[in-house]
Order: C-alpha cells, then sequence, then structure tokens
C-alpha cells in the first residue's frame, strides 16, 4: 500500500441516509482521486457516475464441493463431518456449502473435490471523475467481504500507478463484514446519518466499529432539519465521543430529482444540500491534507 | 378475511433505507390489532437492528448466539502447519514459532482441529451476537438478533434469529438489505417475500437484484413503492414487464419521514393505512392459496 495515498470512506450504518449522493458529490469535487464502490451488494454509484469498463475480471469468492460419482461408495462420511448440512451420500446443496473442505478431506474414496465457483465480477472504469473500481455481486452470492477488500485493491493500484493522492471509497450499509472490509485501514471514516431514531442507533454501532479499527471518524447529518431533537442528540453524541462534526444538510427533494437524472447533485443544482456538501468537502481536503 | 395458514412473510429490499422496517412494523401493527397477540414480528437485521425503536418492546429472554473458533495449544502443537494449509478461509497461520488463529475468518468447519495429526486443536465456544425475544405493549411477540459490534459474521446470528419463526402464528420478518447471505438467510424461512424500494434508479437498480435473488430461491414475491411520487416511472415499468404484482404504494410525504424519525409506525400516526396494511396480507395470503391450488 503507498503511504502517499489518503483513503477515505464513506459509511452510514443504516442504509439510504445518502452515503452514495454524498460520494458522487464528493467526486464531481475533488481534484484528482480513484473512486471505489465498495458497497458491493446494492452498488449504485455507477448510475450517477456512468464509468466505461477497462478492465474486469471474475471474482472467486467461495469454493464448492464437487462429487465424482465413479469413486463414490455413498459411505456417508462426508454426510457426518459437514457442519452446514450440505452434503448427503448422494446430493451437495451447492448454496449451503461453505466450500471448508472437510468433505474432501474425510472422503475415504477420494470422491470429492473442490471447486472455485465466480460469485461475481470486478471492474476498474475509466469515469469522467477519474479512475473507479467497483464490481458486481451475483444474486445470491456470498464472500462479499473479500470482494470489498479486492475492489479497494484495484482502485489502490491504480493510484498508485497514476500518482493520485486520495481514494473515495462508498461503503456499504451495516456492520459486518462488507462494511468493515471498507472501513478498515483507511484515513479517515465520513458517517453519513439523518436524525431519525434508526439512524442514530446505526450511527453509534458504526461509529463504534471505526474506534475499533482506529479510525478517525466525523459526521455528517443529513435532512437535518427533520426532527431538530434527534439532531441535537447526534451532535451531543459527536461531542461526548469526540468525532467531528463535518456539517448538517437540509432535507430537500431536489436530492431525488438529481438521482432521478443520474447526475452529481453539485453538478444538478446550487442548493442549499449542494452548498452544504461544497463547504463539507472544503473542509475534509483540508482534514485530508494534514 | 386473513387466511387460515398464517403465511410467514420476509420483508426485504436490495437498497437499504427504502422503508423496509417501517414496512414491516407497521404491517405488523395493522395485523395485530385484527388478530390480536396472533403476530410476530422477527427483525433479522442483525447488523443494524431498529424494528424495537418502532415496537417498544419488552425483553424478557436473551440468548447468546455462539459459535466454534480453534484454541490451539501451544505445548501439544509441533508448529507442522497442516491446520493453515487446509483451512480455506485463512483463519489460522503458523509462522515460525506462533501460531495465529483469525476468529473473524473462521466458518467454524472444524477442519484445523479434523487434520491436526497431533490433536492440538480444541474448538471453544465464541459468542458472536444474541437473540432477545420479548412482546410489543400491543401484543405482538417481538424477536430481534443484535450482532457484536466488531464481529462480522452476521449469517450465523441471522440464522439463529430466523429459527425463531413460529408458523402457528403470523410472522414478518424484517431481513437485512443487499442480497447477501444474510439478506438469503431471512427470506429462505418465509412463504413470502415483500420487495420494499423506492421510485428511483437507485431503487429500480438494487431491486432487480432482489428479484434475481427471490427467483434463484423460487420464493414469490412482491413489491411495496415507498416514497412514491418522486423519481422516475422505472419501478412501476419494471413491475409491470415482469409480471411482479406492486401491493402497495407509500405516497412521498414529509409528515410520513417525520413520524418515522420519532420512531412511530404508519399504523400508529396515520391509522388510515391499517386497512390497506392488511389487505397487503391478504393480498399474499390469496396469492400463495392460488398457487398451491396451481401446483398440486
Amino acid at each position: 500500500m503507498s503511504k502517499a495515498l489518503k483513503q477515505l470512506t464513506v459509511v452510514s450504518g443504516k442504509g439510504g441516509t445518502g452515503k452514495t449522493t454524498v460520494v458522487a458529490s464528493f467526486a464531481a469535487l475533488a481534484e484528482s482521486k480513484v473512486l471505489a464502490d465498495c458497497d458491493v451488494d446494492a452498488a449504485n454509484l455507477h448510475l450517477v457516475i456512468e464509468p466505461t469498463v477497462v478492465e474486469s475480471g471474475d471474482f472467486y469468492g467461495a469454493k464448492i464441493a464437487v462429487r465424482d460419482l465413479e469413486l463414490c461408495q455413498q459411505c456417508g462420511e462426508c454426510e457426518r463431518r459437514c457442519r452446514f448440512d450440505a452434503i448427503t451420500a448422494t446430493d451437495i446443496d451447492e448454496l449451503a456449502c461453505e466450500g471448508c473442505g472437510m468433505c474432501v478431506i474425510a472422503c475415504p474414496h477420494q470422491a470429492l473435490r473442490l471447486e472455485t465457483v465466480s460469485c461475481g465480477k470486478w471492474y476498474l472504469s475509466e469515469t469522467n471523475y477519474g479512475p473507479m473500481a467497483h464490481a458486481k455481486l451475483a444474486p445470491a452470492a456470498e464472500s462479499s467481504g473479500r470482494l470489498v477488500t479486492m475492489v479497494r485493491q484495484k482502485a489502490e493500484d491504480a493510484a498508485i500507478e497514476r500518482d493520485i493522492p486520495l481514494a473515495i471509497i462508498d461503503g456499504a450499509p451495516g456492520i459486518g463484514c462488507t462494511a468493515a472490509a471498507a472501513i478498515t485501514e483507511t484515513d479517515l471514516a465520513l458517517i453519513v446519518t439523518e436524525p431519525t431514531l434508526s439512524g442514530i442507533h446505526d450511527m453509534e454501532r458504526v461509529a463504534q466499529l471505526c474506534m475499533q479499527f482506529n479510525v478517525p471518524v466525523t459526521v455528517m447529518i443529513n435532512k437535518a432539519d427533520l426532527n431538530a431533537a434527534n439532531t441535537q442528540r447526534i451532535r451531543a453524541y459527536c461531542a461526548d465521543k469526540g468525532l467531528g462534526l463535518l456539517g448538517e444538510l437540509p432535507y430537500d427533494e431536489s436530492v431525488t430529482e438529481a438521482m432521478a437524472r443520474q447526475m452529481p447533485l453539485v453538478e444538478y443544482r446550487d442548493g442549499p444540500v449542494a452548498q452544504g456538501i461544497r463547504a463539507a468537502w472544503e473542509e475534509l481536503s483540508e482534514i485530508l491534507s494534514n | 378475511m386473513l387466511h387460515a395458514d398464517r403465511p410467514t412473510v420476509s420483508v426485504a429490499a436490495g437498497k437499504g433505507g427504502t422503508g423496509k422496517t417501517l414496512f414491516a412494523t407497521s404491517l405488523a401493527v395493522a395485523l395485530n390489532e385484527v388478530q390480536p397477540g396472533q403476530v410476530q414480528l422477527i427483525d433479522c437485521d442483525v447488523e443494524e437492528p431498529n424494528a424495537d425503536i418502532l415496537l417498544h418492546p419488552q425483553i424478557a429472554e436473551r440468548e447468546p448466539v455462539k459459535v466454534l473458533v480453534p484454541e490451539v495449544d501451544l505445548d501439544t502443537c509441533t508448529r507442522c502447519g497442516r491446520c493453515a494449509q487446509e483451512c480455506q478461509f485463512s483463519a489460522i497461520a503458523v509462522i515460525r514459532d506462533a501460531v495465529l488463529t483469525f476468529p473473524d475468518l473462521c466458518a467454524a468447519c472444524g477442519v484445523c482441529a479434523y487434520v491436526c495429526p497431533v490433536g492440538a486443536i480444541a474448538e471453544v465456544e465464541r459468542q458472536v451476537g444474541i437473540v432477545e425475544r420479548g412482546m410489543s405493549p400491543e401484543g405482538i411477540h417481538f424477536v430481534q438478533g443484535r450482532l457484536s459490534v466488531g464481529d462480522q459474521r452476521a449469517t450465523p446470528v441471522t440464522k439463529a434469529t430466523a429459527r425463531m419463526v413460529d408458523v402457528n402464528m403470523i410472522s414478518i420478518l424484517d431481513a437485512p438489505p443487499g442480497t447477501a447471505c444474510p439478506m438469503q438467510e431471512s427470506i429462505e424461512s418465509s412463504d413470502y417475500c415483500i420487495l420494499v424500494t423506492e421510485p428511483t434508479p437507485f431503487g429500480l437498480a438494487n431491486l432487480q437484484d432482489a428479484v434475481e435473488t427471490c427467483r434463484r430461491m423460487e420464493l414469490p414475491c412482491g413489491v411495496v413503492i415507498n416514497r412514491d411520487g418522486i423519481g422516475t416511472p422505472g419501478v412501476t415499468d419494471y413491475c409491470t414487464a415482469e409480471g411482479i404484482d406492486i401491493l402497495l404504494r407509500i405516497p412521498q410525504d414529509r409528515s410520513i419521514a417525520e413520524a418515522y424519525a420519532r420512531g412511530e409506525t404508519l399504523a400508529h400516526s396515520f391509522p388510515q393505512w391499517r386497512d390497506e396494511l392488511v389487505d397487503v396480507y391478504d393480498a399474499v395470503c390469496k396469492f400463495l392459496r392460488s398457487e398451491s391450488t396451481l401446483t398440486t
């Protein structure tokens, strides 16, 4: 990993708080950066940033057990050893199989082997805003944490190759493997939250996760005028935990209009939300350059 | 009339923040009005469970969710490295004299202990989350799973939570967003999946993935459009073209967003929605009944 490369990851805990809208606008505002859409389960940044794919590949996240029927004696040792109820003496449940290889090792007749399966694709693209790494997880696939790591690696490689100083990462909602893989070893996490009780609860959980990873946190409150008391609670939480508070954006339907037109908000309309994002970006570039 | 079979309905969304939990809890409240004490709400969004914020349950039971992780007896271990060689998840490594384990990567498959030639690996339980059960003030049976912050293995917690479905009740399952393993584990135990979306290009893209996931799992699904009136007609056009039922449209309305911000369901703050919510469940029952007649 290049020491010169700064990495900003944008997360939210709760989905739908405006994470991708913020990232798309930052993409338009930042001078030299790579983008990484690490919300691989529900990737949306490409809908705003229109990438032209220049490189792509299969993502082999998981393996599954495959049986050689000629060698199999149907002894059932695989079934007895499998912890995931994924195999019987005659059948393999591909969705349940974790690809751990227990059955392969346990089979006394060497009738089983592991095969890699493609569970998605990664892409490196050119966009009007610089290079972008993204991915598409196959429906009903798994291993998305590893796909996130792969997307980040592709973005980092592109940054190093072109001497780009900044990576902006669109993270996944939640606090599980995909969110964690987008947060770990970044320079700053921006949590986009909203003043709903769910938004606050989820922000607190993802903030705790960032703190466990020793990643500094700054918070942006979207739709801040939706509930004044809840917005105050978020401010108080940030003050109490020593988290940065980057800005407050008002509730504004032009955000949805920009999304419907598939444009970064700051390029669609210079309303109060766009101005708020501009101001936040200036402050963020300041923080990131230190 | 509610269908006697009481199918289990999961509520999911490809995209987060579309109103999944608002819809699931509102549906539970509305159904509980009609069938008091017969409704169960199971929050399977274990990374960020929120249904309790809207339903205010009194939690009566707490059950830890544990998974097995390897524990190496360094005195017995010969550092042969067989465990690391066979582990498909890079969850155990032997580096010179040290043996490192990475519990977050461990799938609890037991391969390391099985292959160890000197029996130096034991499997010990480690808590990754909790399943909580209780009752809301109006009598909704409430279950939620919570992943411990810092643990990344949502799937075992989701599985343990989804197992709490009581088929004798009207069970509503709130699934996590996305289409990856925790979402699949949640909707797998249901008879029908309601996909909540918003009428934007983001909502549409993630809805298409969610529909495809349901189809691969051979689970029937229908759509609820939240914030109807904003955005683009893409979602409606897609549902029409694919023959997917649009079960309900909830209009874009700042007062609904404000009520949600305060932690109120639609059924609590806008009682006029109760009948329409009950109709959604009835429509699902009717659909499943006609389908079972067709297939038998």
